[in-house]
């Protein structure tokens, strides 16, 4: 029980601090910024472990945080391998292959209205599908190993990353147009040199919201089958052998590996579309 | 209107090439079949062959079709092979998850918006777990609600609220906040209280901001169910028709219940854009 109480008390303890740090001029400091929510995050664990611990739950409906961290260090090359065969075989390389088809997509149907009206509203229809569901189909063309994932990835991620850069591409101005009009560039010259960079925001826009679509599609798709390593295949089996710990890391890695993915893209982004207001004055 | 013929014109090539993959995809086994017994095959033959299999690799559009409605018109309601059966157990968790979700949204986006402690400790959070992959430890909450003696609906609704919850609480805080400074002053110099501003000003001026995240949330849900049908041999719902499908290589099965679920998500999204329509009408904020 004092574990119980020592974390709630820990909880309100922090969350008083917090309130008190919050209402301070010190918190429109950076640090303090990052500070608060990084606090609350170490609280939810602490409450978690004592919860955990406090109440005897067993480790089969919730391992404790402890108990998750001794099962990442111990399996560390086990979770490497399901890394690497999920994330960087499956997910980014799908990644890869779908962003780049959609994009030359757009850019292929940029000089024909009459197909950008028929193929957007379809794109913008396909995109709010469940898609997720095509896994199994692909599953059978494509066979156990990563291809399958990367074909399911592909079709995930094109949608919505057509329908962005369709939407970017028409973004510059009916001025800047023109401008570029008198000095004579040609069309390819307009697309590179204007059309392009205008419509990086949106395209930036589409490509995070292809992350976690991607991480997403490499998992699901191992649940109807895989060979015997991968993400996706661990959490289904380690399910099944009520290992929940081993659920849970693998859970922890996919986290982390969705969130460094999606801060390399915003990097990326920030590095290109340096000139857009949303990036101005953030330095 | 205008965009009606290229739609349809982009829709015709889809099926169109639908119709050539099949043919492609399915020459195989007809040919295999064909040496099996020893005579060739002529190209009508072959054609007509592919549009007709038992487990077709890729099954043409009319079989689907076929299926469909086999599914849906084709059997008893309650029937177990009827996708109308399925479609309901999964539409109803999907709903129960989304009314969750959504509730569960709004509120902590109200909290968000009015406690600065909690928008700056909760708020990165929120947006954090948008670039996790959720939809793993959806098989996670299904074994684990059943060893404690949950099982059926709630464990699937669970995972579609935890789905649609984040997209409502970014959008509804993204809402709360967006009546501009000169309103707000104007509130103040009325001296409205805090419940007033809310209920006045701040709830209207989020709906434009709730309905785009609840279509979002929507079809999120729908996913959510389906995806928490998949692990621990559920029975019923569009899901389980997928792996059922997937098992025991019917493709025709697995083709007929994902339009199914894809009719469903359309439908869904549709009631909230009319609903949108009418509620943002009567408040005069259409364009």
């Amino acid at each position: 029980m004092s574990w119980l109480w020592g974390a709630v008390i820990f909880w309100l303890a922090a969350w008083a601090f917090n309130v008190w740090l919050a209402n301070r001029p010190v918190a429109r400091s950076r640090a303090v910024q990052l500070f608060i929510p990084a606090l609350f995050g170490v609280t939810l664990l602490i409450l978690w472990e004592g919860i955990v611990r406090g109440l005897d739950v067993p480790g089969v409906i919730l391992p404790a945080p402890s108990a998750i961290w001794a099962t990442i260090r111990a399996s560390l090359p086990v979770l490497a391998g399901d890394f690497v065969q999920t994330i960087l075989k499956g997910a980014l390389s799908g990644y890869l292959i779908g962003c780049g088809a959609a994009v030359l997509t757009a850019i292929a149907i940029d000089r024909s209205p009459f197909l950008q009206r028929g193929l957007l509203p379809i794109g913008n229809f396909v995109a709010a599908l469940p898609i997720v569901g095509i896994a199994p189909i692909l599953v059978m063309w494509f066979g156990f190993d990563w291809q399958s994932k990367a074909a399911v990835v592909v079709v995930m991620v094109f949608f919505p990353v057509l329908v962005n850069t369709v939407a970017g591409l028409a973004a510059s101005e009916r001025m800047q147009r023109d401008l570029m009009a008198t000095w004579g560039a040609s069309y390819w010259q307009t697309l590179v040199k204007l059309r392009l960079p205008a419509a990086m925001p949106f395209i930036f826009n589409g490509l995070k919201i292809a992350t976690t679509l991607a991480l997403i599609g490499a998992i699901v798709a191992e649940f109807f089958g895989s060979p015997t390593r991968g993400m996706g295949f661990r959490i289904s089996t380690a399910v099944g052998q009520l290992s929940l710990d081993m659920v849970w890391a693998e859970i922890a890695v996919a986290a982390l590996a969705g969130s460094a993915f999606y801060g390399v893209v915003a990097l990326i982004e920030k590095g290109v579309t340096f000139w857009h207001p949303s990036q101005r004055g953030r330095t | 209107m205008r965009s009606l013929a290229p739609i349809l014109t982009v829709l015709a090539a889809i099926v169109a090439l639908w119709y050539a993959g099949t043919v492609r995809l399915n020459a195989q086994w007809t040919y295999d079949q064909a040496a099996r017994a020893g005579v060739e095959v002529t190209f009508r033959e072959l054609l007509a062959d592919t549009m007709a299999q038992e487990r077709p690799v890729l099954p043409a559009p009319h079989q689907v079709a076929q299926g469909l409605w086999d599914g849906v018109f084709g059997q008893k309601p309650s029937s177990k092979r009827s996708l109308v059966y399925h479609g309901q157990v999964t539409l109803s968790a999907t709903l129960v998850g989304f009314v969750i979700g959504t509730l569960a949204g709004i509120l902590l986006a109200v909290g968000i918006v009015h406690n600065r402690a909690m928008d700056l400790s909760v708020m990165p959070w929120a947006i954090a777990s948008q670039t996790i992959p959720i939809l793993a430890i959806a098989p996670m909450v299904i074994v684990v609600l059943a060893s404690i003696g949950v099982t059926g609906l709630l464990p699937k609704a669970v995972i579609s609220a935890y789905l649609s919850f984040f997209p409502v609480v970014v959008g509804m805080v993204k809402g709360l906040r967006s009546p501009d400074a000169m309103q707000l002053d104007l509130l103040r110099t009325y001296s409205a209280s805090p419940a007033a501003t809310f209920w006045k000003l701040r709830l209207p001026a989020s709906m434009p901001y709730l309905f785009a995240s609840l279509k979002v949330s929507v079809a999120a849900s729908l996913v959510g169910a389906i995806v928490g049908e998949l692990p621990a041999g559920a029975s019923a719902g569009l899901g389980a028709r997928l792996l059922s499908g997937s098992y025991y290589g019917q493709t025709i099965q697995i083709w007929a219940a994902l339009f199914a679920a894809a009719i469903l998500a359309a439908g869904l999204v549709t009631v909230i854009g009319v609903i949108e329509r009418g509620t943002l009408r009567r408040m005069g904020m259409d364009r």
